[in-house]
């Protein structure tokens, strides 16, 4: 069960999405998700899941592992699609019992689902493509101008990308001492919500301070490998854009552009 | 001059109880002295809670001594001064693989101490890649730790530090979560850096066949060094071994049995070969 | 009174490109009162064999049968069979949680839902089983040494009086004395109590010294499953798979390469100090 997570996979092969720089992918995401809430008509959408199904291609990631991402937020999705039905106003359309479903709540409900489906599947391109690391690594460049109002960059990269290499590993823990556990008769599954809170601890109480003795190795090994937070620090593998960066930025102005155009017509006509 | 050297060193901890107070003082190393010569393989035996592992997080400046004075290649360890060029010319590795490996990719995860140390981005692609042919897994470079065998992961431990090029490293108990073929892997790869590299090692177990291989073995018990000497004069004393909770080899102990049975064997026999010998095969 | 695997298999992340097979048709028996040994290297399935003996995973093929009864049948009584086949997983110290060393040791026959005085009574037995020193129960169990925290582990197990306990390398990481304590206690229990004691373990000196049969596993299956004099008889074999034979089978075997008159089935040091005797006509 805890093997599911997909989200923040790598998934490795070689791809001209691969091979562009971590910052590119980063902003065009956000562009991406951006011109996913700008977006208002069926053609609009029409055309990004078209520009996506391509970079998807283009990425040689099977497509069932973009899905697998969706299986996490299934009920997120429903729960939003169930409110945008039954509660926008507006002209009503069938109406059941106290229920009633409107044009305008039909309308906006199928484009959320589209938006947050789109929305899964571009991020999950993101981070199936680009190592975790990378994708720090791109953070902490874009966010570097930062440092000149004392946000602590290097510090916030750093802890992202420990906390991405720990996480698998706490995960596989969790599963190890939940079984344990179950093998001294715990039981974390019936009763109410109080008992199953109560249930946690013997879970919980392990996992902490097992996460703690980690991090107290980990510190006393990155000491001993000279770590001194990022000042003097050199890179092994320093960002450098390339021509295909730069003309990924420009693709991407373009599907913006194209986007804008079809709203601006779509309002016209 | 030794690479390391410690005399009369002394730690001390105060043991406190669940309220925060003191409740004693407890001497974790007691007067030990220590003299490590650059290529030289030492070995440091003892239990757990021996202070084997107190007395390896000095040379790395990890520890400060209470009293006493240790060297690293003649710098003193207090000296705040020298703490980066310390822990860089002694790397350590440490017991459990998965707390000590920092990248989610071999490579970077071996690029992670040359990184730190400021070394410029040809060069450290240079000692990755030397790095990882040196302990065999230069394949790996572009997988992830986390699907790695145990053994892999404490020579991509192993490797993260050599790339720092240090003049000695300091093993911890790197054996002691690995399975047989794991443990076999990681001193294969330890004693091929003594070897050939001549790196000096100072290697802290408690698995005596690991043990064989170094030119010195130094016993600690209770925070001193009760015992020092060759492999074999080690292995003589085979009753004060059992006695400080320790094992013998296999063949050493059947060798000693045997003796005291009346049969006529040199003590310290460390293998098979000798045993036939010794009884005239 | 037994535990039956009948052609139990087992994959991994099934209906998915990495799906693994971690069993593969494994038919055993387990009958009451053995001390059998577990072998075979890392992955070879040893940890999901344990893990289906009570129930913690659900075969995705064939039946495993606790005393005749079908474990996976529709309303078997699952905490029941948990608490009648113990586990004490790698490392079981990662489990405790307790404040103190009783209380942990509690946990289990509260589980099963014991009166208060039934379950102080057994966990009393347990630490007393493992050789736990009385005037430490009320300690954290955090504060205690490595040793120490395996042994409130391993009572944390026994104090649901098992019929069946199994130990995933109950000594791993330990020192050689702590490791010694650890078997000769648990063997101990197992001739005062008479229960099945499954013992897995990568020590072949250990496997010999203490067990009456042993199984060996490869890539998910059964491949020697007989006496250790047996199963140390197949040296290449074992070899092959990663394994190998006790030191002193190899020390034998040099002697009699050598040209010494010894037979080289003995797996402990008592047996080869005898045999070596015997050929030095001092037997």
């Amino acid at each position: 069960m805890l093997r599911d997570i997909t989200l923040g996979q790598y998934y490795q092969t070689e791809s001209v999405i691969h091979r562009l720089d971590p910052r590119v992918k980063l902003v065009g995401t956000i562009l991406y998700i951006i011109s996913l809430f700008v977006c208002n008509r069926f053609t609009g959408y029409l055309i990004a899941a078209l520009f996506l199904g391509v970079l998807i291609k283009l990425s040689k990631v099977p497509f069932r592992y973009m899905v697998k991402g969706m299986k996490a937020i299934v009920f997120l999705l429903l729960l939003t699609v169930a409110f945008n039905l039954f509660l926008t106003p507006g002209e009503p359309l069938v109406q059941f019992w106290k229920l009633t479903i409107t044009k305008e709540g039909l309308r906006f409900s199928v484009f959320m689902a589209i938006r947050l489906t789109l929305l899964i599947i571009g991020s999950s391109l993101m981070t199936l493509t680009t190592t975790p690391n990378n994708l720090t690594d791109g953070m902490e460049k874009l966010m570097g101008p930062l440092k000149k109002i004392r946000v602590p960059v290097h510090e916030i990269a750093m802890m992202m990308s420990i906390a991405l290499r720990f996480i698998p590993i706490l995960m596989e823990e969790t599963d190890k001492i939940m079984k344990a556990q179950i093998a001294r008769g715990a039981d974390f599954e019936s009763g109410n919500v109080i008992k199953k809170a109560k249930a946690m601890v013997p879970l919980l109480v392990p996992l902490f301070i097992s996460a703690f003795r980690r991090a107290n190795d980990l510190a006393m090994a990155m000491e001993a490998r000279c770590y001194q937070g990022g000042e003097g620090r050199t890179k092994m593998k320093p960002l450098q854009y390339r021509k295909q960066d730069f003309a990924a930025y420009g693709i991407f102005c373009c599907y913006l552009a194209v986007l804008v155009l079809v709203s601006q017509i779509g309002m016209i006509v | 001059m030794g690479i390391i050297q410690a005399s009369k060193l002394v730690f001390e901890y105060i043991r406190r109880d669940e309220e925060g107070n003191a409740e004693g003082i407890t001497r974790a190393v007691d007067e030990v002295d220590l003299d490590v010569k650059q290529g030289e393989f030492v070995a440091i035996l003892g239990h757990n809670g021996s202070g084997k592992s107190t007395l390896a997080k000095h040379i790395n400046a990890i520890l400060y001594p209470t009293e006493g004075v240790i060297r690293v290649d003649g710098m003193d360890t207090r000296e705040e001064a020298h703490v980066w060029e310390i822990r860089q010319k002694a790397g350590m590795v440490f017991q459990n693989p998965d707390n000590q490996i920092i990248g989610q990719v071999v490579e970077e995860d071996v690029g992670f101490g040359p990184e730190n140390m400021g070394i410029p981005t040809k060069e450290i692609w240079e000692r990755v890649e030397e790095s990882l042919k040196a302990v065999g897994m230069y394949e790996f470079r572009k997988h992830s730790p986390n699907k790695l065998s145990g053994g892999q992961k404490q020579r991509v431990s192993i490797a993260g530090v050599i790339a720092m090029h240090p003049r000695c490293i300091i093993l911890d108990e790197p054996t002691a979560m690995l399975d047989p073929n794991g443990r076999r892997e990681v001193i294969r790869a330890v004693r091929a850096l003594n070897q050939v590299e001549n790196v000096t090692i100072l290697l802290i177990t408690h698995y005596m066949e690991e043990v064989i291989y170094a030119d010195r073995v130094i016993v600690m018990d209770r925070g001193k060094a009760v015992m020092q000497g060759t492999p074999r004069e080690i292995f003589s004393q085979v009753d004060k071994l059992k006695e400080l909770r320790l094992d013998v080899p296999q063949v050493t102990m059947l060798a000693h049995a045997l003796k005291k049975k009346g049969v006529p064997l040199p003590d310290g026999i460390l293998s098979a070969q000798e045993l036939a010998k010794a009884l005239g095969y | 009174m037994s535990i039956i695997l009948d052609h139990v298999s087992h994959i991994y992340e099934k209906d998915t490109e990495m799906a693994a097979f971690a069993l593969r048709d494994v038919c055993l028996t387990i009958p009451d009162g053995q001390f059998i040994g577990l072998i075979g290297h890392t992955g070879s399935g040893k940890s999901t064999l344990v893990q289906h003996l009570n129930g913690l995973l659900v075969p995705t093929g064939g039946c495993i049968y606790f005393n005749g009864q079908d474990i996976h049948q529709e309303g078997y009584d699952k905490k029941e069979l948990r608490s009648r086949v113990g586990l004490v997983f790698q490392y079981p110290e990662h489990q405790l949680f307790e404040v103190d060393v009783f209380s942990d040791v509690c946990f289990g026959p509260r589980n099963l839902g014991l009166s208060e005085k039934e379950t102080q009574l057994r966990a009393f037995e347990a630490l007393r089983q493992v050789g736990f020193p009385e005037e430490y129960f009320y300690q954290s169990p955090f504060d205690l040494s490595g040793g120490q925290k395996r042994r409130v582990a391993i009572a944390g197990v026994l104090a649901m009086k098992p019929e069946v306990l199994i130990l995933d390398e109950p000594t791993a990481g330990l020192d050689p004395k702590g490791r010694d304590e650890i078997l000769d206690q648990i063997a101990g229990l197992q001739k005062e109590t008479g229960i099945t004691v499954i013992l897995v373990s990568h020590s072949m000196e250990d496997i010999a010294r203490y067990v009456d049969r042993i199984i060996v596993m490869n890539r998910g299956s059964v491949l020697f499953d007989d006496s250790p004099k047996e199963v140390f008889r197949h040296g290449r074999e074992l070899e092959e798979v990663g394994l190998a034979v006790p030191q002193v089978t190899y020390i034998l075997r040099e002697l009699k390469e050598r040209g010494m008159a010894v037979r080289t089935d003995a797996t402990t040091l008592e047996e080869a100090e005898r045999e070596i005797l015997q050929a030095l006509g001092r037997g």
